[in-house]
């Protein structure tokens, strides 16, 4: 045992060390957060300007079509389909009479193509324009409908789930987020560690330094040590990530401007029910970072922290311990690694669409199987477990599924030293999976 | 005294050949051994069989006297296989550092020890750089010095001087000598007669997994010796074929004589003295060991390659 301890020192610290570690370390949560807020700022700036004419006979929507800063609509005189673009029209948008209230089409022509986003607000505009003109002649006054769409934006769904008797706040978009997010986590980084693994085990090989070790210690410590050195670097690497981002996120927020630091906080005393005058004073930009962390903070975090560390874990044993296997039998040429590794990272492929589609809907039958399996639970009970134990996952699936990994990654384990053991003392001889499975169930040496 | 290593009758069959078949052989404790046999003979598997590596099919191995115990008994032994690696983006004494505390050195204990043997090899200035960055030569020595840190028991040395130049050869044969003389055990595997017959006390030549000869370097020359005679006199001698001996052949003042079955060396010197001729020298020829060598593995039709005539 001393000596695997030796092993996992060297695995950890030659890594930790390296400057790769490091820079993808620091860089990777602040290309994060730039992608997040870049793509923020690019949604509210990028988009395009559309200017629309509106040929509306009987001018049925006139006063109620609204303009936006990216839509704007214009009635003017003597356009058509022929001359909107040469008079500084993007697209002309044709209403039919609306007679008799039969069900007709009004049509939208471009010049350049509109995005599917675009073409629905474009759409949602018309409708609540059409809504409101059908109200109003219904007999119901503007500044009265005015004053129902500013009540209505107050209101939010609010999901509770009920256990026994206390009932708590429960958000489906966050716990999809957490789920996708930490399914995404698992899935790249069961390739990058389980290659590194693969990796480490064709340098010893190719250098020929295994022999020298093996001559020292076991093979199963030797490949043992190196799978457990270079997972303590992925918890490592979790962990300052998660140091970074915090207090990334808190550096972020004390620079923002004293007033909304203290409505923040005044929101967040008062639990969000400041009343309407309360409401009139918080400005939007304090109700959004109220509302994320609130939302944030409905979610069972140590429960989901501590579940990801164990399925990051056990799918990182199951799997690196088969690329391992696979290391052990290549013979300088990264294109035989290739061809071998496919059985591997199939499943790692399917498990990971698999959680794609359990992050919508966790209590489908596909979802409940490939959360007890072992070759898919590490991403697919994670996405599953956002959602809530036991709302969500009772309590004997999650022990039923973290069970059955462990059983997995010892029984991966098992059969890969098997392979390990034959495979890296053998040179010269192409191997495939057949003959590893052979020399894992037979007696060798 | 007793054999530090003792092989009875070890076997060790892979599907296709029978790598080492019922081979047996004692070391005795402070002697310089060697292991010699064409490539593909076996020696590499008995090697790793003799190293705790692979457990053999059959047969005993008995280490100081007892059965060997491979998870114990790896303290004891110090082996350097031929094809050689290190990690080459680590520096070289992380990486003797290392090596040497999987070999249950302590890290204070092994830095001592790795201390010391830099020094004695002119190594010093190396610690902090990277093998990636050393020749094929200067790695060898780490390897060397890796090998024996430990002060094992039994050293066994695949092919030790292959890429050295002869002073860091010279360097290393020093060290093996006195290495031997401390009372350690040395098992030298390689292909080199001349290094061999200079260094060896004790061989055996495997070929096929068998056992072919065991024996120390003079008896085995004497085993396989064909009473061939070269004669030196002051002139040119006039000598011919006749019942005591034959000529092999002349070479100017020197004459090769085999002399034949029931006969004795002086019959030859009767006859060149009846002559009146004097004699300047008298020796017996004996076969060098890389002439018995190619006899007997040629006489297999079994090597990929033969010895390596240097």
């Amino acid at each position: 045992m001393h000596k695997i301890w030796i092993i996992i020192q060297r695995e950890y610290s030659t890594r930790v060390k390296n400057k790769r570690f490091l820079l993808v370390t620091f860089l990777m949560p602040l290309l994060i957060i730039g992608l997040i807020f870049g793509s923020a700022y690019l949604s509210t700036r990028g988009t395009e300007n559309r200017k629309i004419a509106v040929i509306d006979p009987n001018g049925y929507i006139k006063t109620s079509l609204k303009n936006t800063q990216q839509i704007s609509f214009e009635f003017p005189e003597n356009i058509d389909t022929t001359n909107y673009s040469s008079k500084g029209y993007t697209d002309i948008l044709i209403l039919p009479k609306f007679e008799n209230n039969t069900k007709a089409d009004y049509i939208l022509r471009s010049k350049k193509s509109m995005g599917l986003m675009l073409q629905n607000s474009i759409s949602e505009k018309i409708n609540s324009a059409l809504e409101d003109q059908m109200l109003q002649d219904a007999g119901i006054q503007q500044n009265v409908l005015d004053s129902i769409h500013k009540a209505s934006q107050f209101a939010a769904l609010k999901a509770y789930e009920d256990k026994g008797s206390a009932s708590k706040e429960s958000n489906a978009g966050l716990a999809m987020g957490i789920g996708y997010a930490s399914g995404f986590l698992i899935y790249i980084t069961l390739f990058i560690y389980g290659t590194m693994v693969m990796r480490g085990v064709m340098e010893e090989k190719t250098n020929r330094i295994a022999e020298v070790i093996i001559s020292s210690v076991k093979p199963f410590e030797l490949m043992l040590g190196k799978i457990i050195g270079i997972g303590a670097v992925g918890l490592t690497q979790f962990a300052l990530w998660i140091i970074l981002i915090t207090s990334l996120t808190s550096v972020g927020m004390s620079m923002l401007p004293a007033d909304i630091q203290h409505q923040v906080t005044t929101l967040q005393q008062s639990n969000g029910q400041m009343g309407a005058a309360g409401m009139a004073q918080a400005s939007e930009s304090a109700m959004r970072i109220y509302n994320m962390q609130h939302t944030i903070a409905t979610a069972n975090w140590p429960l989901i922290l501590s579940c990801f560390v164990f399925y990051f874990l056990g799918g990182y044993l199951f799997y690196s311990a088969l690329f391992a296997a696979v290391g052990s039998v290549v013979n300088e040429d990264p294109q035989d690694a290739q061809s071998l590794m496919f059985p591997i990272t199939m499943p790692i492929i399917f498990s990971y669409l698999i959680t794609n589609m359990v992050t919508q809907n966790p209590n489908t039958p596909l979802a409940f199987w490939a959360s007890i399996i072992p070759f898919s639970s590490p991403m697919v009970m994670m996405a599953r477990v956002a959602y809530g134990v036991p709302s969500a996952v009772s309590y004997w699936e999650l022990a039923l599924s973290m069970v059955l990994l462990i059983g997995g990654f010892l029984f991966t384990t098992w059969l890969s030293g098997k392979i390990y053991r034959t495979g890296i003392l053998m040179y010269g001889k192409k191997v495939n999976w057949k003959t590893m499975i052979k020399w894992a169930f037979t007696k060798q040496f | 005294m007793d054999p530090l290593l003792s092989l009875q009758h070890l076997k060790k069959y892979y599907a296709t050949q029978k790598a080492v078949d019922d081979i047996s052989f004692d070391i005795q404790a402070g002697s310089i051994f060697g292991l010699l046999g064409p490539n593909g003979a076996g020696k590499t598997t008995l090697l790793r069989m003799i190293t705790g590596i692979f457990y053999p099919d059959e047969g005993q191995i008995t280490l100081d006297g007892k059965a060997f115990d491979p998870i114990n008994d790896i303290q004891k032994i110090g082996y350097m296989p031929e094809e050689r690696g290190m990690y080459k983006k680590m520096k070289i004494g992380e990486q003797a550092l290392y090596l040497a505390q999987l070999k249950g050195l302590s890290k204070s204990e092994a830095t001592e020890k790795i201390k010391y043997w830099f020094r004695k090899l002119e190594m010093e200035s190396w610690w902090n750089k990277k093998v990636e960055d050393l020749s094929k030569g200067m790695s060898q020595k780490l390897q060397f010095v890796v090998t024996v840190l430990h002060e094992p028991k039994l050293i066994i040395l695949d092919e030790p001087f292959s890429g050295l130049d002869p002073l860091n050869a010279n360097l290393i044969k020093d060290e093996i000598y006195g290495l031997a003389k401390k009372g350690a055990t040395i098992i030298f595997s390689t292909h080199r007669m001349e290094q061999v017959e200079e260094i060896c006390d004790h061989i055996v030549l495997v070929n096929l997994g068998k056992k072919i000869i065991d024996g120390t370097v003079s008896e085995i020359k004497q085993q396989f010796k064909e009473n061939i005679f070269t004669v030196e006199t002051q002139e040119a001698a006039d000598i011919s074929n006749n019942p005591a001996f034959s000529v092999v052949r002349h070479e100017g003042k020197k004459i090769l004589v085999k002399i034949n079955e029931g006969f004795s060396s002086n019959d030859v010197i009767q006859q060149v003295i009846a002559q009146n001729n004097s004699i300047v020298s008298y020796n017996e020829l004996l076969p060098s060991l890389n002439d018995i060598f190619i006899k007997l593995v040629e006489d297999t039709h079994a090597t990929a390659r033969a010895f390596q005539n240097i």
